[in-house]
């Protein structure tokens, strides 16, 4: 296959030198084609959840492998929310969402600030603190995390459910980074004229941290409209389930009649939020997982 | 990971250190209590609970419970299922390590230097299923590979019948594998171009003027550049697919016979028998196996950085 490349360019570059600098036309084609496959391929599940969404029951029975809707029909969603519960979910999905994020923000900004433009006895230990909890894996914590929040009185709440997330490491490194990258000189200034490190965090700090906030807002909010695990456990009645929970519960229930137009069209509702925000924001989405490896 | 050093003035030009440090601890309280609440005491505690009987009924005295020492690790390790539950975990790694980076360094290659045109949209839909909620998208391949799904009326376009993908114990296992490497290559990807963003450009040049070949720049020069990210990856990549849970769970709740069971999975499932310390004591073999996979990883490569 390499060779095969390889003597590809070579010919091409052989015949298009006199054109110009771009003497790999041929691989380049294919190279298109082979991309384009693999999107089609990345792609096929969100088309068949717009399809079968918009399928009836009656023709998902018929035909279950069908491509595309005889008759789209909104029905499914107008089930979703007038027989299931899904605007209890979508709430709670919210609402434990607007409490991760506020708590991140907070938590991380001050956080940042600290690490990144504070010398304090300890610093050490507190970052390293960080970057360890960032490799922690979940599993290996979820059952005192458990026995933490029974004890807490919070099992079966939404604050339950939102408070091992109010810190994520990833915004607190995301953070930090950002304000190492704040010329010193700003803060010092100020420091001159007396003003304490409050001041200096909302007055000068905070207005700087635009770009940084909103990659902390996206990477937490994603992190918690998609947390499915630690929400299973904690959530035990419908009336606190988020939309992941709430979802699973639903395909669970309608397995034996197998009713896969509204688990489809759930699926969307669950989705639909956090891809429209990614076609909009891609740039802080990208920040913020390149942070969570690089840097 | 150079920028991780604490760089900047040195503590003893600072008259005000010991304020500063009061200050500053109370710019890091709301982290430190939510970590040591919720990640610092429960890495320890379950440790401590793995040595113990703690049952459902203890929870909300968990001092109250008697020292087992490892009894918890030899019905571990006695346990068939949980041997076979750690089989199932290595093959996720094994094959889905390698399959998931070698799709996302051929892709971010690809958009890097391969082609100028659609490469923002390329990047876009590869990266979409990261972002994707995996209960919705488990629900799409459940209905996409049941017996007559979406997958298996295209099979039969081509005249193939196809199994019930998720109902065999030999098809199973590579549809849940699949589905890891469809929600995490567009990670690889991103890292992947940022690693190569960061290969200088004039040192391609000029082995290409030397006469290097595209493999040879590829071999010689970019590969041993990208070597920290490569380690990077792996090591992530390797403990995300230790503790995959997820997939399997969705997908096919560990069935058929077992077969996708993976390690996370069977701490949960002990968790919901109210055997905490059975649960307890499998969650610390994730922690040591994540562990040693770091280190491991890290050694193996250093040397060649």
């Amino acid at each position: 296959m390499t060779a095969t490349i390889d003597r590809m360019t070579d010919a091409a570059a052989g015949t298009h030198t006199a054109a110009g600098p771009r003497p790999r036309r041929v691989p380049v084609v294919l190279l298109y084609i082979g991309l384009a496959l693999i999107a089609i391929v990345t792609l096929l599940p969100f088309f068949w959840v717009i399809s079968g969404s918009l399928r009836s029951l009656d023709e998902i029975r018929a035909d279950p492998g069908a491509w595309l809707p005889t008759a789209p029909t909104l029905d499914n969603f107008a089930r979703l929310f007038s027989k299931e519960n899904f605007a209890g979910y979508l709430f709670n999905s919210v609402a434990v969402a607007v409490m991760v994020v506020l708590g991140n923000i907070v938590a991380a900004a001050a956080a940042g600030y600290a690490l990144g433009k504070l010398h304090f006895a300890g610093k050490k230990i507190a970052f390293a603190a960080v970057m360890a909890s960032l490799m922690v894996p979940f599993t290996a914590v979820f059952v005192p995390q458990f026995v933490v929040t029974v004890n807490l009185g919070l099992i079966d709440t939404l604050a339950g459910i939102a408070l091992p997330s109010l810190a994520l490491p990833i915004s607190i490194f995301i953070m930090r980074q950002y304000a190492s990258s704040i010329p010193d000189e700003l803060l010092e200034a100020a420091r001159m004229d007396g003003a304490g490190e409050f001041r200096l965090f909302f007055t000068i700090f905070l207005p700087l941290s635009g770009p940084a906030v909103a990659t902390v807002t996206i990477m937490s909010f994603l992190n918690s409209w998609n947390n499915f695990i630690w929400p299973l456990i904690v959530a035990q009645s419908n009336s606190t389930y988020t939309l992941p929970v709430g979802l699973a519960a639903t395909s669970q229930a309608s397995a034996n009649v197998t009713d896969y137009g509204l688990v489809l069209a759930g699926a969307i509702v669950v989705m639909l939020p956090v891809l429209v925000l990614f076609l909009f924001l891609q740039r802080y989405f990208v920040q913020g997982i390149a942070a969570s490896g690089l840097k | 990971m150079t920028a991780l050093n604490t760089s900047g003035v040195p503590r003893k030009r600072r008259p005000r250190g010991v304020r500063t440090s009061a200050i500053a601890w109370i710019f890091l309280a709301p982290f430190a209590i939510v970590f040591l609440t919720y990640t610092a005491i429960p890495a320890l505690a379950a440790i401590g609970f793995s040595l113990t009987d703690l049952q459902g009924r203890d929870l909300r005295n968990p001092f109250n419970v008697d020292f087992v020492a490892i009894d918890n690790y030899v019905r571990l390790f006695a346990d068939a299922r949980f041997i076979r539950d750690i089989g199932n975990t290595l093959l996720f790694v094994v094959v889905g390590v390698p399959l998931t980076m070698a799709l996302g360094f051929a892709l971010a290659v690809s958009l890097n230097s391969g082609i100028r045109r659609l490469r923002g949209v390329f990047r876009t839909i590869f990266f979409a299923p990261v972002v994707t909620n995996i209960v919705a998208i488990a629900l799409i391949w459940q209905y996409a590979f049941n017996s007559d799904g979406t997958v298996n009326n295209v099979l039969a376009n081509f005249g193939f019948a196809g199994p019930n993908w998720l109902d065999d114990t030999n098809t199973a296992m590579p549809v849940v594998i699949l589905l890891g490497i469809w929600r995490n290559f567009g990670t690889a990807m991103l890292l992947f171009l940022a690693g190569l963003q960061a290969v200088p450009e004039d040192v391609q040049e000029a082995a290409s003027l030397d006469g290097a070949g595209w493999w040879s720049r590829m071999w010689h020069i970019t590969l041993p550049l990208l070597l920290p990210t490569i380690l990077l990856i792996s090591v992530l990549l390797t403990v995300f697919y230790l503790q995959v849970f997820d997939e399997p769970y969705l997908l096919t709740d560990g069935g058929p016979l077992g077969s996708t069971e993976s390690i996370a999975l069977y701490t949960y499932n002990q968790f919901g028998f109210g055997n905490y310390g059975i649960s307890s004591a499998a969650s610390v073999v994730t922690l040591v196996l994540v562990a040693v996979v770091s280190v491991v990883q890290f050694r193996l490569l250093r040397p060649r950085t």
